[in-house]
């Protein structure tokens, strides 16, 4: 047992480094870009010396690498001050592979390589109002007319809306038959007629998701992913991705931040630190980190031996967003009464704190609640039965619905 | 990225799983535990000709000299079966001291013993309730003899030795001292349990001849490294229950109707088996982290043995707990065996310091990494 890389991945590892050296842009490089024309120039650069999206096949753009050496690159590349390229997450790790299962030789050639060279930015339609958790009761219709189809409805909760190129989107094709068996998958270009998205306020003040309106918005019947009625199985190909890309997720406040603010702040006339309470909450977060670190090591290590990692992984979205909430509401509390402070004049560390505590709810839900994720646990990794669907085999329009 | 067991050790764990699985069946953790026997003597025997409790002894003391991690995997089984045997004080504790602090002759007059299994060693620590420092100390040693209390000894009715730690004038304030039970000026009494599948003893000394086990004032210290040693196993065994726990909990969950479906189905269950799941992977994967600073020597060991003694302790009693509450008034039952991981949980999680002192501990060695 240890950490150290094979000698094949140290190779590499080596040379992804020596690459990363040359290539990362410097700060003249970036200046006067904003953060998307900062992506995008990293991301074509990465891509035209062959090391972006390694793991995908040559003809779509990658080099056909191994889960591991994606891995190392990730690590590498997280450790070379590249720009962010985050605006391309969810085209590259969710819209990419759906395409690669499912459309055709043609669209595959000139959709996929777009994705790895960050030239095109794709987004995702699922998440409906009457559509969340309960994700196949979406509502958003497309109507055949003739080798088009005419969408209607409205999308929430869609990252990256607003500066989007294309999307993937899943629509009631036929409300006759029952939730799941009424579902077809399309890909739709964000620009064309009838389209409008509007961002969302969030209550961290952010804007992150959009809503998207559909009217009368026409798409070619050759951007069917899948046969119609087929939407549901499309979208799992997605969502296995999804939770892939989003795992893991801490934000900005952990055990180190926390620790060095306890540390700093005093209780009792002394540094919190020393107070045996706080050494409690302390450790018990760094065991959780700890213990959220070495089960993606163990899942490495499968990856390293060629084997399919266990679902240990599948905890850590769950574990980390609640841990970031409680660990930022413990570090404003060792604040006291400038803990809820937020004026730049007076605010402690920037704001991380009450910033984390705003974002936390969200991280909560999006990309599967708490409670969908501990479902997922429950069912696919445990192998406890499924809930009871009182709507199962009934036809979508005869299901009650609420009046949210 | 090599952070995983090898096909040898695994291979161990099946064969180790599998004897368990038939020789240690919760019939035979009952039998301890309602019986008078302190202990399973036909298991033990049998561990011991496994060689189990030769793991980590070097071979010229009669051991087979493997590595820690073998030993993590046997305690993990351990831990799953509620094997109601001697292991953990001879093995984790009494054998590890030795191999700490024992001059040559002290490893050469006990190891080879410890490895058959012929001699059961433990460690003596607490006299009364509380934390125990070296302030806190009566039990003393002056020209070789020994003189006090200690109480709980955990297999202090059947040990052969102790290693008993003593106040001292010198150094830390400690010092650890070998005491052979079965002479003069040692008198022992059992003590009931929570867990009386794992039996306990008050020692008494009133001039019982001790010999040093490494050097007076350095007890303390020396006490401390052997306990983070042993948090690393102890931990893997309450990882090793923590899953036998969810197993339980799950299997009667899936059998048990109510409302007309298996309990199983219903999101109160699924949500509460699946918090045990995340508790039990993240105390597993800090033990693998725990596995490894013991089999390397790590300087990180403190740190690694404070994490995963945390995470196991937590993720033990949180899973004994919720089975017997997934069980509902049957797991509440004397007839059931929700109580084994109940009653053994506990007493994993308060015997070598309980989790507010590895809490502290946790934090102590990070501040210590800083300042180093």
């Amino acid at each position: 047992m240890d950490f150290n890389d094979s000698p094949a991945e140290a190779a590499f590892r080596e040379e992804a480094r020596t690459w990363l050296a040359a290539n990362v842009p410097s700060a003249a490089d970036l200046t006067g870009l904003d953060p998307m024309a900062r992506a995008k120039l990293w991301q074509k650069r990465k891509f035209d010396a062959g090391w972006a999206c390694i793991r995908w096949p040559k003809e779509y753009g990658g080099r056909g690498a191994t889960p591991m050496e994606q891995v190392i690159l990730t690590q590498e590349e997280g450790k070379s001050g590249a720009p962010d390229t985050g605006f391309f997450m969810i085209g590259q790790g969710m819209a990419a592979p759906t395409m690669m299962a499912w459309a055709n030789e043609e669209q595959k050639r000139h959709y996929v390589p777009r994705l790895a060279s960050g030239e095109d930015i794709w987004c995702q339609l699922f998440s409906e109002p009457a559509g969340g958790s309960d994700l196949a009761a979406l509502r958003t219709s497309a109507v055949k007319d003739g080798d088009e189809w005419v969408i209607n409805g409205q999308k929430i909760w869609t990252s990256g809306a607003h500066y989007s190129d294309y999307a993937i989107l899943v629509l009631r094709t036929d409300p006759n038959v029952a939730k799941h068996k009424g579902l077809t998958y399309f890909f739709v270009d964000m620009k064309s007629p009838g389209i409008e998205v509007k961002p969302i306020k969030q209550i961290s003040g952010d804007s992150n998701f959009n809503e998207v309106y559909f009217t009368d918005v026409r798409v070619s019947d050759a951007q069917r992913l899948g046969a119609v009625g087929q939407g549901w199985q499309v979208a799992i190909t997605t969502l296995m991705n999804e939770r892939a890309a989003i795992g893991g997720g801490g934000g900005g406040v952990g055990f180190r931040q926390v620790y060095e603010l306890a540390k700093r702040v005093d209780l009792d006339d002394r540094p919190a630190i020393e107070d045996k309470r706080v050494r409690g909450q302390l450790a018990t977060w760094y065991a959780q980190e700890s213990g959220l670190r070495y089960t993606g090591y163990r899942s490495m290590s499968a990856l390293s031996r060629g084997q399919t990692p266990g679902p240990e992984n599948s905890i850590g979205k769950y574990v980390g967003a609640s841990k970031t909430q409680d660990m930022a509401s413990f570090a404003m509390d060792l604040l006291e009464g400038s803990g809820a402070v937020v004026d730049p004049e007076f605010v402690e560390s920037a704001g991380i704190f009450q910033g984390a505590f705003m974002a936390a709810p969200g991280g909560r839900i999006a990309g599967g609640t708490d409670e969908i994720m501990l479902n997922i646990l429950a069912e696919r990794v445990l192998g406890m039965p499924q809930d009871v669907r009182v709507d199962k085999g009934v036809p979508f329009n005869q299901v009650p619905t609420g009046t949210g | 990225m090599n952070f995983e067991f090898s096909a040898e050790q695994n291979l161990l764990r099946e064969q180790a799983s599998g004897f368990l699985a038939d020789n240690c069946p919760p019939s035979a953790v009952r039998t301890i535990l309602e019986g008078d026997a302190p202990y399973d003597a036909s298991l033990w025997r049998q561990i011991a000709e496994l060689g189990w409790t030769a793991t980590t002894i070097p071979e010229k003391h009669g051991g087979i000299g493997l590595s820690y991690l073998e030993l993590c995997v046997i305690a993990e089984e351990l831990g799953r079966a509620i094997a109601p045997v001697p292991f953990s004080s001879s093995v984790y504790l009494a054998t590890e001291a030795l191999l700490l602090a024992g001059t040559e002759a002290q490893q050469e007059a006990w190891l080879p013993k410890l490895a058959t299994g012929a001699a059961i060693g433990t460690f003596a620590l607490g006299e009364k309730p509380g934390q125990a420092s070296p302030r806190s100390l009566e039990t003393t040693c002056s020209a070789g003899k020994l003189t006090g209390a200690k109480v709980p000894v955990a297999d202090g009715d059947v040990a052969d030795f102790a290693i008993v730690v003593t106040r001292s004038d010198a150094g830390d304030g400690a010092s650890l001292h070998l005491v052979p039970l079965n002479g003069g000026g040692v008198s022992r009494s059992p003590v009931q349990m929570l867990d009386p599948s794992r039996s306990h003893a008050k020692l008494s000394f009133d001039g019982a001849a001790a010999e040093p086990l490494g050097a007076d004032g350095a007890g303390w210290g020396l006490a401390r490294q052997l306990l983070n040693r042993a948090a690393v196993l102890f931990a893997w065994e309450q990882v090793g229950g923590a899953n036998a726990a969810l197993e339980q909990a799950k299997e009667y969950a899936m059998g048990r109707y109510a409302f007309g479906r298996p309990i199983a189905g219903h999101q109160a269950i699924k949500h509460k088996l699946a918090n045990i799941y995340v508790k039990n992977t993240l105390a597993r994967s800090n033990c693998y982290y725990g596995a490894w600073a013991l089999s390397t020597e790590a300087a990180e060991l403190p740190l690694a043995a404070a994490t995963a003694r945390v995470s196991a302790i937590d993720a033990y009693y949180f899973a004994s707990k919720e089975n017997i509450q997934t069980h509902g008034g049957m797991g509440f039952t004397w007839e059931f065996d929700c109580q084994f991981h109940y009653r053994r949980a506990k007493l994993l999680s308060v015997n070598i310091g309980s989790e507010g002192v590895w809490q502290d501990r946790l934090i102590a060695a990070i501040e210590q990494n800083e300042a180093a």
